[in-house]
């Protein structure tokens, strides 16, 4: 029988929708009992017990975890695992690659990063080289615990009809200090999220201009889109840093992308080869970003993407 | 007070320019011949503890490499760009994250380091795991996808690249600080730094040295080419491309 734990991640208030993809995975492990860890309020925990697939949420509270901070929600971790648990995962998000291998290496336990396919209990695929190789590994017979990070693009929500039970717990682990939460600033919020918008519209270097880029907001508003940025664009300051697409920014999974002046570099088209549809508007008709698309259209950006929003908001 | 010492950890890797493809029988990667570099963000890491050293705000900065004998030459180049020493710990075959997390530790137990900085991924594995693990290990504080590193004193305030924004957090020296590509840019390197190099200390050590032995917890079973995305179609003009977007439900 496997035991997997997976780490819920939320604002305080909110579950994540990449909580719902872990468990997604978690249950394609064979014989399996999947339990979530909200290291968090009991109105987090609420939302965990409703994730179809889960046995057991447990629920620590503790005004120390208010910051989510790795060194911190990490020792409490590995003292739930260990009480029995093979398998952890977390989502492969900024907080579950910053959290997981601190859990790991307190475990003394090998991790598996942004696994995109479960092929058995120990089996697992998962991408290198930027997506250019995949990678199916194999955890050796001998090793008790596994740790793992979920490619969220790879995997759907589960549905939200569970009744899971809700065990409340208090942890007698020493916390450090030596860590502290000094602010947080948060770009737009009244955009739909990157990561789980349905339709996404991205910029890259041939925007020109943080005023240009709004073009591609522009055009996102009126499709109701997440708006996306290449690395260069970002590199340049058309967009935040919590817009970037690609091997090193945000890896999405949504049924339309339009890339805009983007030329499809390994990099970034490894963080979006999940995307349904793929559109391209790029004015060098040799950009390798044709290559991967579903619908290209050769030609200038700035007479296609007013035209396309004017068009848009005219039907 | 200055930071004694910084520790940054320099990982050579396939150029991120080479496309990379499974060996057609599936048993690794095709690397021969490949150019080999600095991991990119290692070296943004290494530019970052250069900067703060040119400060005044550390008095030494060494760099560390596992891997092989050829790794000599990833170190030589950070020598060249700054750096005052170079440690190589040997081995024949790639460690996995945890391994490597212990023989940094056993490097930071014998060079005592009030701050230690790596790239935040390395850009063949993609693993994202060694310093966080390394930071365990230590018992210290970690500070990953850092676009900003501030020193003051015995606590570094550092902004981190995270999926809703920009978080800073302020950590207790000694720490662990894995950086992001927005950190900074690195210095290119000139002449005749290259052959200032060649005289600065470079030690080769084994993981027998640092009392070692790899765990081996894993094993690849087979490197797979990506399934392609079939090439679509292009379309002439903006009214078609709505039309097949409307066709497919899609706006």
């Amino acid at each position: 029988m496997n035991r997997i734990l997976i780490v819920a991640e939320h604002d305080g208030s909110h579950l994540n929708a990449a909580t719902a993809k872990c468990v997604s995975c978690a249950v394609q492990v064979p014989d399996a009992q999947v339990d979530v860890m909200v290291l968090g309020s009991a109105a987090v925990a609420a939302q965990a017990a409703t994730l179809a697939g889960v046995a057991q949420v447990v629920q620590v509270e503790n005004p120390a975890n208010d910051s989510q901070l790795a060194a911190v929600l990490a020792p409490q971790i590995a003292a739930l695992v260990r009480e029995g648990y093979t398998h952890v995962f977390g989502p492969s998000t900024t907080f579950g690659k910053d959290l997981m291998p601190r859990v790991a290496a307190l475990l003394d336990a090998p991790q598996l990063s942004d696994i995109m396919a479960v092929e058995s209990a120990r089996r697992f695929r998962r991408p290198i080289y930027a997506g250019n190789v995949i990678l199916i590994v194999e955890v050796e017979a001998d090793q008790p615990v596994i740790v793992a990070t979920v490619r969220t693009a790879s995997f759907g929500e589960v549905t939200r009809d569970g009744s899971a039970s809700v065990l409340v717990r208090t942890l007698q682990v020493a916390l450090p200090l030596h860590t502290r939460f000094v602010s947080m600033t948060q770009a737009n919020t009244d955009r739909p999220d990157l990561q789980t918008a349905a339709t996404v519209v991205s910029g890259g270097r041939a925007l020109g201009s943080a005023e240009q880029f709004k073009l591609i907001e522009q055009l996102a508003a009126t499709l109701g889109a997440a708006v996306g940025a290449s690395r260069a664009a970002v590199d340049a300051g058309y967009a935040p840093n919590e817009l970037q697409v690609g091997q090193t920014g945000k890896i999405i999974s949504p049924q339309l992308y339009i890339a805009v002046g983007i030329s499809g570099a390994i990099q970034h088209m490894t963080g979006i080869k999940d995307a349904k549809t793929i559109v391209a508007i790029n004015k060098d008709a040799d950009a390798p970003i044709f290559e991967s698309a579903d619908l290209g259209l050769v030609g200038d950006l700035f007479n296609i993407v007013p035209e396309l929003t004017q068009r848009l908001n005219s039907r | 007070m200055a930071i004694n010492r910084i520790l940054v950890g320099i990982k050579r890797v396939v150029d991120y320019n080479v496309r990379v493809r499974p060996k057609a029988d599936g048993s690794g990667v095709m690397t021969e011949g490949a150019k080999m570099s600095i991991n990119p963000f290692d070296e943004i890491a290494l530019e970052e503890a250069l900067r703060i050293k040119e400060r005044g705000q550390a008095t030494e900065v060494i760099v560390v490499g596992i891997g092989p004998s050829d790794a000599q030459a990833q170190l030589r180049t950070a020598l060249a760009m700054g750096a005052d020493r170079a440690v190589l710990v040997q081995v024949d075959m790639p460690l996995e994250p945890l391994d490597g997390a212990r023989v940094l530790h056993q490097l930071i137990v014998r060079e005592q380091p009030q701050l230690v900085m790596l790239g935040k991924q390395a850009i063949d594995d993609d693993n994202n795991q060694t310093g966080q693990m390394l930071a365990a290990l230590w018992d210290r504080p970690q500070a990953t996808f850092a676009s900003k590193v501030e020193i003051n004193g015995e606590v570094v305030r550092v902004t981190r690249e995270v999926d809703a924004g920009l978080q800073t957090l302020e950590v207790d020296l000694p720490a662990v600080i894995t950086v992001d590509l927005r950190l900074n840019e690195p210095r290119y390197v000139k002449l005749p730094d290259i052959m200032k190099a060649k005289k600065k200390p470079l030690d080769v050590l084994t993981l027998e040295a640092l009392g070692i032995t790899p765990r081996h917890r894993m094993h690849a079973v087979r490197h797979d080419a990506p399934t392609p995305r079939q090439k679509g179609v292009l379309v002439p003009d903006v009214a078609t491309l709505l039309a097949e977007l409307a066709n497919r439900g899609l706006v």
